[in-house]
């Protein structure tokens, strides 16, 4: 019987890192606007990468902030 | 034909725009361009290797006003209102949001999110596009505000920097906190039905030990759903009992309360398996309910007033020198300079120009009015014309505008999403079941205490209203979906219930019921012989006047170029030249005639151009403003069960028109100020009617305030709109009485799931007071009824709509 408390422990794990990662999404306004991404993706990718990288450090610097 | 269509195709399109190009003399190798605006835009775009954006849609520009005044954004040089206006500074880093209306397709996206390749001193950009917003990050030291806002204009995305900017909070989302509050309760949902399966499928007591960690288990994972999830419906619940008023939910805390309480004695003292999963489903339904409730329709706001419309700056005129300077430091006595389609934002004198006033921001004409030197302009208009120069004689929050604004309007009560049935329901639904709890409890008190305590418990979680809580708001949701499919945008979905009780329908005339812009133009006097018409038709379309191009609309094609000569246009007055040897004369009646026009008939009160061929008298031009399609039908479906008014700010011109539509011309009340408009309708509140108000200009914003509905009537959802609980597309003004209708019936489509509900209620509590609740009967029960409500509500919404075209 113990196997079903394993099998319990890491099922709860899974579903914990599950919700996690959706309140993550949630976190970082994936959620906020659900239409202009499903255009951007669509464009052939020659952004260049520092400035999403700048992005980002940017991005965190912010939520450190508030 | 043939010859018609190959005339077609060689039409001359403009490669940025797409408009037809009045000639070819515009043009970059083999591309044309209708004006310089659409030429510059492109030339910007080629300069820097933008030209993708003509290659993700097709002619994606819009005709652009790229020239602007040199001057015209000089006061975002002003350091203390930059900081204002920025989300954020550091160093030098820093970042703004501005709403781009003229974001329209996916190329602008492209663009606006590339605009680093145009100057490097964007760090990043970002386009939100339901929301038409654009948040950039730049660097401060390599380009200014100014210069930004200067570039966006440029290519043809000027962003709106209007007077509420800067008093505009970034809105904390409220979405977010529900999103995370459905994840909680889904996980919790989910985990908790696995750990109790040994419940659901009856396993011996062997395995009691294992039961015990799954009840702990449980027990930890509904703390946050129980104090996180279900927080909103406990702070409601209380806050309603200190307002001394049973809302909805009321008997739902008391239901979650218990079922919570009752699992943790259950689990800690090992008497049962507690009813966990019960609650985790009815919380996950629950806050799915309010996301599915919480539509929203993101481009257009409901809650605008004045200053959302009223320019951040305004160029100011000291000892000859001209400035900007932003409008809330505007004092008594400055000189104000105004140009084309600007906004007047403060009341003034005019005294220096001639003044052409578009009051349609204000009271939905858009024939604009004469001012001369002197005379008083009041906030809100906007001047059509050359410049004019004015001086403030009140600051802006002194207003009429904005004091009539500011007072007149009362704060209702934030009904938001709150049904009121629901709520009524609720009143009678606690004390019902809190009685049959407590009868059931005394009965079994006489056999054992413990029974006693646990069927009361029982009644009080079984008869949760859950599934009662979830009728609206799917219902509705589903509703006001579906009415803004059909351009009827609804604030919340307590309007769809509000829309059901109204009694009384409230028109405003000018904007409203007529078409803004489009007018009817008739002829009275003398036939003019097709010669006269040509000369008429020379004279006015040399005239930039309104009125003339309506009448050179109404005139048609001008066949042959006459001779033309003396042409002179007096402002307020009339125009006049000399055509072929004849001297042709357009406008009032004392400029054509100087005594007098021969058949002028006192009293009437219609727009008139009258007109003169060589000093003899022909007639004159009525102007009518035509009517909106449908009105007659939808006057004589709405009056069948409704009380129908009028109220406008013209005068009696057109009372014979409107009789033929309104049935009683005591309710037809003109020449009302904004101040009369608002107490008409107080006092329909005060006679206890449901006043459903249709309105347009901000001259019916306090009015619209204060009607039980309030209505706003848009040619396009970026027009104008005051504050409102509803906006309805023009082109749908019609279908009003089908929209009205829809909301009917969706309300008895909630009523009938209340209906089911009850009925589950009855099966449970029938259950409860038997002693013979089961956790597992809970867990099958409330979910099944919450979800046969919610697929009914949303099912039979839809069902009807389609049926009815709506769908």
């Amino acid at each position: 019987m113990s196997v079903i408390a394993v099998l319990i422990i890491c099922s709860l794990l899974v579903a914990s890192g599950f919700l996690i990662a959706f309140l993550w999404a949630v976190r970082s306004g994936q959620y906020e606007d659900k239409y202009t991404p499903s255009v951007r993706i669509l464009f052939d990718d020659d952004v260049n990468e520092t400035n999403d990288k700048l992005n980002n450090d940017f991005d965190k610097l912010n939520s450190e902030k508030s | 034909m043939l010859k018609q269509e190959i005339l077609q195709n060689e039409k001359i399109i403009c490669y940025h725009c797409g408009d037809d190009c009045p000639s070819d003399s515009i043009r970059i190798e083999d591309k044309y361009f209708c004006c310089e605006g659409c030429k510059l835009v492109y030339e910007i775009l080629e300069e820097n290797q933008l030209c993708k954006y003509y290659s993700i849609e097709d002619k994606p520009g819009l005709k652009s006003n790229a020239f602007f005044h040199k001057e015209k954004y000089s006061y975002l040089d002003d350091t203390e209102l930059v900081k204002q206006l920025l989300d954020f500074s550091e160093g030098e880093i820093a970042r703004v949001s501005f709403v781009i209306p003229s974001m329209h397709c996916s190329s602008c996206i492209w663009l606006l999110e590339n605009l680093h390749k145009i100057d490097p001193a964007f760090v990043s950009s970002r386009v939100d596009f339901l929301n038409k917003t654009l948040t950039l990050t730049f660097n401060k030291n390599n380009i200014s505000l100014r210069q930004v806002v200067e570039l966006l204009a440029s290519i043809g995305y000027e962003p709106e920097i209007k007077y509420d900017l800067i008093e505009k909070k970034r809105k904390v989302d409220v979405n977010k906190k529900l999103y995370y509050k459905i994840g909680i309760a889904g996980f919790a949902f989910g985990n908790i039905m696995l750990l109790s399966f040994p419940e659901y499928l009856a396993i011996d007591e062997s395995s009691l030990g294992l039961k015990g960690i799954f009840g702990w288990l449980s027990i930890i994972i509904s703390l946050p759903l129980f104090f996180y999830s279900g927080s909103d419906y406990l702070i409601s619940a209380y806050k309603g009992l200190r307002r001394r008023m049973i809302n909805i939910d009321v008997p739902l805390a008391l239901g979650i309360i218990f079922l919570f309480f009752r699992s943790v004695y259950e689990i800690a003292f090992q008497v049962g398996a507690g009813y966990l999963d019960s609650l985790a489903g009815l919380l996950f339904f629950m806050n799915l309910g309010r996301l599915f409730q919480n539509k929203t329709f993101e481009t257009l706001n409901f809650e605008r007033d004045y200053k959302s419309f009223f320019p951040l700056a305004v160029s100011v005129k000291v000892k000859g020198i001209e400035s900007t300077l932003p409008i809330s430091r505007l004092k008594n006595g400055d000189k104000i300079v105004i140009r084309n389609n600007e906004l007047i934002p403060a009341d003034a004198v005019l005294y220096l120009g001639e003044a052409s006033i578009d009051y349609s921001f204000v009271t939905g004409e858009s024939l604009p009015v004469k001012k001369n030197p002197g005379e008083i302009i009041y906030a809100g208009g906007r001047q059509i014309g050359s410049a004019v120069e004015l001086e403030v004689i009140k600051e802006v929050s002194q207003s009429y505008l904005t004091r009539l604004w500011n007072e007149n309007k009362i704060k209702r009560e934030e009904e938001h999403g709150v049904s009121m049935l629901a709520n009524k329901i609720s009143r009678y639904f606690t004390p019902a079941i809190l009685f049959i709890a407590l009868v059931a409890a005394l009965y079994w008190m006489q056999y054992d205490i413990r029974t006693a305590v646990n069927v009361f418990t029982a009644v009080l979680i079984i008869a949760c209203p859950c599934a009662l809580a979830l009728s609206t708001p799917f219902t509705m949701g589903n509703a006001i979906r579906i009415l803004g499919k059909n351009k009827f945008y609804l604030k919340n979905t307590a309007i769809v219930e509000k829309l059901n009780k109204i009694d009384t329908v409230v028109f405003d005339k000018t904007g409203t019921i007529t078409q803004s812009g489009e007018f009817e133009i008739s002829f009275v006097g003398t036939e003019l012989s097709s010669n006269e018409k040509e000369l008429v038709k020379s004279l006015v379309k040399n005239s930039t006047h309104p009125l003339s191009l309506k009448i050179s609309e109404y005139l048609g094609e001008c066949s042959s170029t006459l001779n033309i000569s003396n042409f002179s246009e007096i402002p307020g007055e009339g125009t006049q030249a000399v055509i072929d040897n004849k001297r042709i004369k357009a406008g009032s009646s004392s400029f054509v005639a100087s005594n007098g026009f021969v058949n002028e008939t006192r009293g009437d009160f219609n727009t008139k151009v009258y007109v003169s061929i060589d000093g003899t008298q022909k007639g004159y031009f009525l102007i009518k403003n035509s009517y909106r399609e449908g009105l007659d039908l939808l006057i004589s479906e709405l009056k069948k069960d409704k009380e129908i008014h009028l109220i406008t700010g013209d005068n009696e011109g057109e009372k014979e028109n409107l009789i033929k539509y309104f049935p009683d011309e005591g309710k037809l009340n003109f020449r009302q100020t904004p101040v009369d408009k608002l107490s008409y309708i107080n006092q329909l509140n005060e006679s206890s009617k449901k006043v459903l108000m249709f309105g347009d200009g901000l001259n019916d914003a306090g009015a619209l305030a204060n009607s039980y509905v309030g209505v706003t009537i848009s040619e396009s959802s970026s027009y104008f709109s005051p504050a409102c609980d509803g906006i309805l597309d023009a082109s749908r003004f019609s279908q009003l009485v089908k929209f009205l209708k829809f909301a009917k019936t969706s309300n008895n489509i909630v009523i009938i799931s209340f209906i089911i509900s009850l009925m589950y209620n009855v099966i449970g509590i029938s259950v409860a007071v038997q002693g013979l609740l089961s956790p597992i009967f809970a867990a099958i029960l409330m979910p099944v009824s919450s979800v046969s409500v919610v697929l009914f509500a949303t099912l039979s919404t839809s069902f009807i709509a389609k049926r009815r075209g709506l769908l």
